[in-house]
Order: structure tokens, then sequence, then C-alpha cells
């Protein structure tokens, strides 16, 4: 059973630089508070080393 | 509603984040404990009585996935995640209000019933677009989307922790926090809305290549009457189950397994273990289904399973003699725990196309709800009887984890059985002829 498949991505040619910046805004609306979620976790994770 | 076509120039990598923006609220599911202490404290409330609206939140999840599946094919990703929003958030705004008025029926009733239905219509919501949008890596789609429900609960838990402690931890500062969970999730999610657009049809411009549904297209309802779905629903069962069976004891057994040695694990170090395993939980569902574009869905589930009964025999066996042994094995474990769940819709595509593979994917969570009463009754009700009969330390899990093995190599077995759906179960192709459905018919008959 193989992942491959025979359609090709269904992307237009390239995003024009409105939408490119509203690529950012997207990624960072949803990155920052996982990233916040993230930090948080290393912090506690680092407790099984030193506690 | 009608499914948002997308206009030309719009970009694929758009949607993840749309996904993402569903998922990562959604996900605050499992952050639910924070709220458990404080809601026993100020409503006076037994440890089960505090654990309801989170168990029937679960509950809805499986029951609205499967029941709701075909609708959200039906509708499209934009009314799926409107509907998410209204329950998800209305949930937690009726909770506010049952927390005000100090009526748990209300808390019950608002975040367990109408979030939960948020919670299984969020869930399946971005599925079968983004396997549209991606259909060269379908596994890295999914699992960008299915890790941030494991994300949601690492944001959620610190946060909902700092607003009881500015709120307080009384019946007001409860509503207050429940109130300002549910105003955020709702403008938080609404990106996905806003973002969320489906493939343009093959025919709708000749500007952009656009997705043409290959291979097999099986209906969801056809989906259930194949073995298929069967065996990859035992497959996942198996897998989640594995995986339940150490996060669900994951600070006690830790400590158990230790505490006869020179180098005993605190409580600290044990909430840092829990900590971790998250991490791997989260890692494996983007890393091991990306993984799976490369390798092939059967071969990733050969060594979720595999090398799943492998890493709990090391465990049984020599677990007790290294900490670093025991915790690279259960990182291991949940590792490809999270992958087992983000793998499985680019899996169901495999199998039974693109065509219903959200509704598909909704009914095999299933084997998700029965996995999650499975795991912790096993481990649960073995270590009570071991404990019973005056064992300690590392033997109280020793039976856990032979059941486990065993489980997974069922689970390894039905992947083994797993082969291409018949062709007689695929709806019929537009513009075919009856001679060249029976040619393939007959090409899978030979093949």
């Amino acid at each position: 059973m193989s992942g491959e498949s025979s359609t090709s991505p269904p992307e237009a040619p390239a995003a024009g630089p409105g939408r490119r910046g509203l690529i950012v805004f997207a990624w960072l609306w949803v990155g920052l508070p996982l990233a916040y979620g993230l930090y948080e976790l290393v912090r506690k994770a680092a407790q099984l080393f030193i506690g | 509603m009608s499914p948002p076509v997308a206009p030309p120039g719009w970009s694929r990598w758009l949607v993840p984040p749309a996904a993402l923006a569903v998922h990562l609220s959604i996900g605050q599911a499992y952050a639910w404990s924070v709220f458990k202490p404080p809601l026993e404290s100020a409503l006076g409330l037994s440890g089960t009585q505090s654990a309801l609206p989170f168990q029937l939140g679960i509950v809805m999840l499986g029951l609205s996935a499967a029941f709701g599946g075909t609708l959200v094919e039906r509708k499209g990703p934009r009314w799926a995640m409107t509907v998410a929003l209204i329950c998800f958030s209305s949930g937690f705004l009726l909770s506010a209000l049952g927390a005000a008025t100090e009526q748990y029926w209300l808390i019950v009733l608002g975040y367990g019933f109408v979030g939960g239905v948020g919670l299984g219509i969020g869930y399946i919501s971005p599925v079968s677009t983004l396997i549209k949008w991606f259909p060269d890596r379908p596994g890295m789609a999914t699992g960008i989307a299915i890790m941030g429900f494991g994300g949601g609960a690492l944001v959620a838990s610190p946060w909902s922790a700092q607003m009881l402690e500015s709120f307080g931890a009384d019946s007001t500062g409860i509503a207050l926090a429940f109130l300002v969970h549910g105003l955020t999730y709702a403008v938080f999610m609404l990106l996905g809305v806003l973002l969320v657009r489906v493939p343009r049809p093959a025919r709708a411009a000749a500007d952009a290549p656009a997705a043409t549904p290959t291979g097999p297209q099986v209906s969801a309802r056809d989906a259930l009457r194949t073995p298929q779905f069967w065996l990859l629903w035992l497959v996942l069962c198996t897998n989640v189950t594995a995986g339940i069976g150490i996060l669900e004891k994951a600070a006690p057994m830790i400590t158990d397994f230790f505490a006869d040695t020179s180098a005993p694990v605190s409580v600290t170090a044990a909430a840092g273990f829990v900590a971790l395993l998250s991490a791997a939980n989260m890692a494996g569902r983007i890393g091991w289904s990306s993984a799976s574009d490369l390798i092939g869905r059967k071969n990733i589930y050969r060594l979720y399973l595999g090398a799943g009964a492998l890493m709990y025999a090391l465990i049984a066996l020599f677990g007790d003699s290294s900490r670093t042994l025991f915790v690279l094995c259960a990182l291991v474990i949940l590792s490809f725990y999270g992958g087992g769940f983000a793998t499985a819709p680019a899996y169901l595509k495999d199998l039974f196309g693109t065509y219903q593979v959200g509704a598909v994917h909704g009914r095999l969570l299933t084997a998700w709800s029965t996995a999650g009463v499975l795991g912790p009754l096993i481990v649960n009700w073995v270590a009570d009887r071991q404990e019973e009969a005056g064992r300690h330390g590392s033997s109280l899990y020793g039976l856990s984890f032979v059941i486990m093995i065993g489980l997974l190599v069922a689970g390894f077995v039905a992947n083994e059985l797993v082969r291409p759906v018949h062709p007689r179960h695929h709806v019929s192709r537009p513009h075919e002829t009856k001679e060249a459905a029976d040619e393939r018919r007959e090409q899978h008959e030979s093949a």
C-alpha cells in the first residue's frame, strides 16, 4: 500500500504578494500560541532531568 | 452554505493554518483537568463528578464524528468549522452561566454535550479538504492538523491555570474563565472558518491544475461493508490502547518502576516525564505521518505495531534496570500512538479514495472511543489486582505489558491482512460505460 498518489497538487502557479502576507499572518496566528505551549512544555519536561 | 471554492492564485498553504485554528482550539479538551480541583472545591463535587463534562465531551466527539461525517462531506469544511465554532464556544458560555449560578448540570450540558458536538465535527472538518489539497502529501497535511489537537492541551493547560490564578478559583472566577475561553476560542477559530477553501473542480479553470479523483472511490456507507474498514478499525484500536496504556498511568508508573532502586523518581521528575510524553505524542503526529508519504501507510503501521510491541517487551524485561531505557521506550510508544492517529486519514484515502474520506474517518474514530475505555481499564484493573496480591514496584505492570504486546501483535496481523478494496464497492464514475467498469473489476481480480 503505497502512499503515493497520481494526482498533482491543486495549487495555482504562484501566490501573489497579498496572499504571501496572508500566509505569514495565518501561520503566525496559529504558530505563536503553539510556541507558547511548547515553551511551557519544555520548562516542565526539564524537571525529569533536574527533579 | 455552499463549500467555498478557492479563487485563482489561492495557496494551499493557507489550508493547514485554517485546520490548525480549529484543532488547536478543540484540543483544549485534554486540559480539562485544570478545571477539576477548583470545580470540586467551589461546587462540592467528587472527582468522578468533576470528570463528567470531559467524559461526556469525548463520547459526543465519537458520536458526532461517526454520525455527522456524511453531513460534513456534503456541506463542506466551512459549514463544519462554523458548527464546531458555535458548539465549542457556546459550550463554554453555557458552562460560564452554570458556574455563575452554581448549576453544575449546565456545565455538563454545555461543555460535555454541546461542546462535545463541536469537538467531533471540528475534528473531522478539515480532513477531507486537506487530503484534496495535498494529494501528493496527505500524511503530512493531516499530520499537521491532528498534531494541533495534541498541541491544544499544551496551550490551554498553562493558559487556563494562569487565568484561574488571576480570576480566583471560586465559582465567579471559574465562570469568568469559562467566559474568556468561549470568546477567545470563537475569535481564534474564526480564522479557520474564513480561510478554508476547497480546490476548484478540474474543469473550472485552465490556469490551475486541480485535484481529479483517481483510484478507488468508496462511499462511507459502503466502506463499512468492507473488511478493510474493520481491519483498520482494529489496527487503530490496538495502537491507541497500547499508547493509553502508558499515558493513563505515566506518573505513578515511572515512580513505581524505580521505587526500590538507588535513584527513585520524584513527583516533580514524574511530572516532567508526563510532559515529555506529550511532546513525543505531538512529534509523532507530524513526523511519522509525514514519513508515511515516503514509505507507505502499511509499512508505517508495521513500524507502529511491530516496534511498539518490541518497546513494550524491552520495558517489561529491562525497564527497571535503566531509567534512560524506560523513558526512551515510553517516548517511542507515545510517538507511535500520535502517529497512528495522524496517519489514519491518509490510510483511509489510499483504501477508499477522497470521495467521502472525512465521513469514513468519522466512523473510524469509534475505535478511539473503544480504546479510550479499554486502555485505562486494562492497566488499572491489572495494577489493582497485583497490588491486592501484595506485589509492588515494576511487577504491578508486567501483566498489562504482556496484554499490550498481545494487542499490538493482533493489530500487526490485521494490518497485514489489509488489501485494496474490491471494485464492486467503488462508486460509479461519471461517463464510465458498463464495459469499462467491468474491465476495472476484472483487472482488480487478476491483480
